[in-house]
């Protein structure tokens, strides 16, 4: 498979990321499925970014630690990731600034000669970038013309003029019959399934790595016809999504683990009052303030067992852009179809890296919800558990929703029989999202499909592990739905495993806590938590130690 | 005007006799009679409620009500009010609900200038949890978790609400109904936050009919809209010391209202998914 790996750093404040999505769209552009991992510190200037952009033929959700190309906009990138070059890769840096092996590109003689502005040295090493990997110039110039809409001239200007100066040395060709595809962070591809999924509202309170989702549908909020807020505090933005939903509107909110300790009485409030939420929380390094910019999954049984009390709710942990878009959407459609809280579990690597999606995205008819009888109550005792919703205002009924254990038409009531009789409705609810969850699709198996070995994880590990499962031929096992814990589709996904090696960015390994209450056990534990993902090379190292 | 008891639910009452929350839902069911006569449909009003003995009126109407968690009737009733700016929200809180747990709501939604009706039934005492200190009690309260008494002042939400930018900020007494109702009405009409601080007794933690009763008075309200005005009028009574205590309209402005409203569009979420994706291709 042809596939190249770019690697462009420089100080926070020199537009590292956007560069990295230029050069991501590059590619795109030239019919290659993108991945884009994005590493910063939580600073505004200063400090060490970096980005690495990795261009295949198929799919690929992870980065490699070898690149092809360094693009150094400071010596740091040059020092720290030098010994990751291939054989055949090499260097570009902005001299006389920085010291390097390579090719030298004056960028601050470039600025001066078209009088641009330091931040447009981005455009100039991107200008660099086409010219040693032998884009045509008509690309690189409809490229940065879409994706640089402000002062689009000049920084054409400056990109003609890196381009130009660079010597040409690897050679990317397009790859034939393929045509561009979206480039969308993991956060917008979740936003974009919750707009799928039907939200009429979005609530949310900043806080990295979720703060995309917010920014991304406020950007779309007009033309999308939906309200998203940003209000005072956590505790608003849940208590207000709850509103939004009593009256009707399709609500979702987002935050990181910090953001969702203040949530939890909010999220316990859904359970009792079983009011449909979507949460999506973007895992992020703890405890407490813990790394802001850096990736974990410690909050998975955080997640599992957030609020007080006993009440249904629905996780999925998406992995690729399409999990994200359908089950973002599908998260919607399940909180009103049981009235309950539904999460998208992400973390950072995913919320934040960049995809182009493994296949386009569809948007799947929706089944309208029963419909209520009159006189109404509000939680009237069904089959199923589920009461049909009336949203107010309607003539001659009342719609009573309580946090207090409350009788059928939603008063307060601490009868024993009636808290029987509500607690028996939301267990039958639990049985019945149970049995629409644990379907083809909850859990992801790979790899050699037939292996006796099996490489097991959930969420933004599964790119990684997928690729160290190929290539060292063991099975990949990874679960979508985490909650329900969908126990017919992971048995049958495990047939015939004799040894289970959990990948997972925690010091814990807390799908192994979940796997041994239903009754199964792994073998070895990968586990990190410096903040930073596995890449392509690390993992196969650490598996195949243990893999026989 | 006759009453119709089709307002109140059959739920039996469980507040204590003296309670001046009797007063607050005695009067709000006249004041939603009375403008249901006036052209108001009642399933257009939604109670939202606290935790407390307040919050039990969500339970004793026979109207919408969302009977949220303790301090959070403000942002339940955000949510409500932007996905329907038809509705008629109306909150009813409880001191310390509103005054502790909750404050930053109140500020924001004063500030935000939220389109609804905030009922604070102020007993300055935790009556559910059986006595403890509110925002609003006196210094030297003792209470079970002061028993030395309180080394705090009151907090003059009148003050904080005009700071805030309330743009409807009164104060009542239970023991006031023709008044109660007044003020109550044109809260509820009111375009704009509107707030009512709500003297009441707590028959059984904190009873001060008397001391009220000498010092309560209907302020002259003709200088609410002068904001100066409505400063000193505040700083006549800090919610501690002996002196008269004004209740009326303290202040009253316009200023834009959250939420605007808004024309709905039905918007395809095909065709919208397809552009985003097409402008980020």
């Amino acid at each position: 498979m042809t596939e190249y790996s770019v690697l462009i750093g420089g100080k926070a404040g020199d537009g590292i990321a956007q560069a990295g999505q230029l050069i991501a769209s590059i590619f795109s552009d030239l019919g290659y499925y993108v991945y884009q991992y994005v590493d910063y510190p939580s600073l505004i200037r200063g400090g060490h970014n970096f980005c690495i952009i990795r261009a295949a033929e198929k799919p690929v959700f992870t980065h490699r630690t070898g690149v092809d190309l360094i693009l150094a906009l400071d010596q740091k990138t040059a020092d720290l990731h030098i010994h990751n070059l291939t054989t055949q890769g090499t260097v570009i840096y902005d001299s006389p600034k920085v010291k390097s092996e390579g090719q030298a590109l004056a960028i601050n003689e470039i600025l001066a000669q078209y009088k641009g502005r330091p931040i447009m040295g981005n455009t100039a090493m991107v200008g660099g970038f086409c010219g040693c990997v032998g884009i045509p110039w008509s690309l690189v110039e409809a490229v940065i013309r879409k994706k640089l809409p402000k002062e689009t001239d000049l920084n054409l200007l400056i990109a003609r003029e890196a381009y130009s100066r660079i010597t040409r040395c690897i050679s990317v060709q397009p790859v034939e019959g393929a045509s561009p595809r979206p480039l969308l962070s993991g956060n917008e591809w979740i936003g974009l399934g919750l707009l799928a999924g039907g939200i009429d509202a979005y609530v949310a309170y900043p806080m990295t790595p979720s703060s995309g989702v917010l920014h991304f549908l406020a950007s779309v909020a007009d033309e999308a016809g939906i309200d998203v807020v940003h209000p005072e505090s956590e505790i608003a933005v849940i208590l207000m999504a709850l509103g939004f939903a009593y009256a009707g509107k399709k609500t979702a909110v987002g935050t990181s683990g910090g953001g969702f300790c203040l949530m939890t009485e909010g999220v316990s409030l859904a359970g009792m009052a079983e009011l449909p939420i979507v949460i999506v929380l973007s895992q992020r390094g703890g405890p407490s303030t813990g790394l802001p910019t850096y990736t974990a999954q410690s909050d998975l049984l955080f997640t599992c067992h957030a609020g007080q009390g006993e009440f249904p709710r629905f996780i999925a942990a998406p992995a690729t852009p399409l999990e994200a878009f359908w089950w973002a959407a599908e998260a919607v459609q399940l909180a009103w179809k049981l009235q309950i809280p539904t999460f998208i579990l992400s973390d950072k690597t995913f919320s934040e890296g960049i995809y182009t999606p493994e296949a386009e995205p569809e948007i799947r008819a929706t089944t309208p919800l029963p419909a209520p009888s009159y006189p109404y109550k509000r939680y009237a005792d069904t089959p199923d558990g589920v009461s049909p919703i009336l949203v107010p205002p309607y003539s001659g009924e009342v719609v009573k929703v309580n946090s207090y254990m409350h009788d059928y038409s939603g008063i307060t009531s601490e009868d024993p029989e009636m808290t029987v009789a509500m607690v028996q409705k939301r267990l039958r609810k639990a049985e019945k999202l149970a049995t629409m969850t644990d379907q083809p699709g909850a859990v992801v198996c790979g790899g050699s499909v037939k292996a006796k070995t099996a490489i097991l994880c959930w969420g933004s590990p599964r790119g990684v592990c997928s690729e160290v499962a190929d290539e060292l031929g063991l099975r990949l096992v990874s679960p979508v739905v985490l909650s329900p814990f969908p126990a017919g589709e992971f048995r049958r996904s495990m047939q015939g495993v004799e040894k289970v090696i959990l990948v997972e960015d925690s010091s814990t390994g807390q799908l192994d806590k979940v796997l041994a209450r239903e009754g199964y056990r792994t073998d070895e534990l990968i586990l990190r938590y410096d903040g930073r993902p596995f890449a392509v090379e690390e993992l196969v190292e650490r598996v195949r130690r243990v893999a026989s | 005007m006759t009453s119709d008891e089709t307002i109140v639910t059959q739920t039996q009452n469980t507040w204590c006799p003296g309670c001046g929350n009797f007063a607050i839902q005695h009067a709000m069911k006249f004041v939603i009679q009375e403008l249901e006569a006036e052209g108001m449909a009642r399933d257009h009003f939604v109670l939202v409620s606290g935790i407390g003995c307040h919050a039990k009126i969500a339970d004793y109407f026979q109207l919408n009500s969302f009977y949220s968690l303790h301090g959070r009737t403000i942002p339940v009733a955000t949510g409500i009010k932007m996905a329907n700016p038809n509705l008629k929200v109306i909150c009813f809180a409880g001191d310390g609900d509103l005054y502790a747990e909750g404050l930053d709501h109140l500020i924001h939604a004063a500030k935000r200038n939220l389109d609804i009706t905030v009922i604070c039934h102020n007993n300055r005492v935790y009556g559910l949890t059986t006595g403890q200190y509110t925002p609003t009690s006196p210094y030297g309260y003792q209470g079970k978790s002061t028993p030395n008494g309180l080394h705090e002042y009151p907090l003059n939400i009148i003050e904080l609400l005009l700071g805030a930018g309330a743009t409807f900020v009164s104060r009542a007494y239970t023991r006031r109904l023709p008044h109660l109702k007044r003020i109550f009405k044109e809260a509820i009409m009111h375009q704009g936050f509107a707030h009512v601080d709500v003297l009441q007794i707590c028959a059984s933690f904190f009873n001060a009919t008397t001391w009220y009763d000498e010092r309560v008075y209907e302020t002259n309200e003709s200088n609410a809209g002068l904001f100066e005005f409505a400063c000193r009028t505040a700083k006549q009574w800090n919610y501690n010391d002996d002196t008269k205590i004004p209740i009326g309209i303290f202040f009253q402005t316009r200023k834009p209202v959250l939420p605007e409203k808004k024309i709905q569009k039905e918007v395809d979420r095909g065709v919208i998914v397809k552009k985003i994706l097409e402008k980020a291709t």
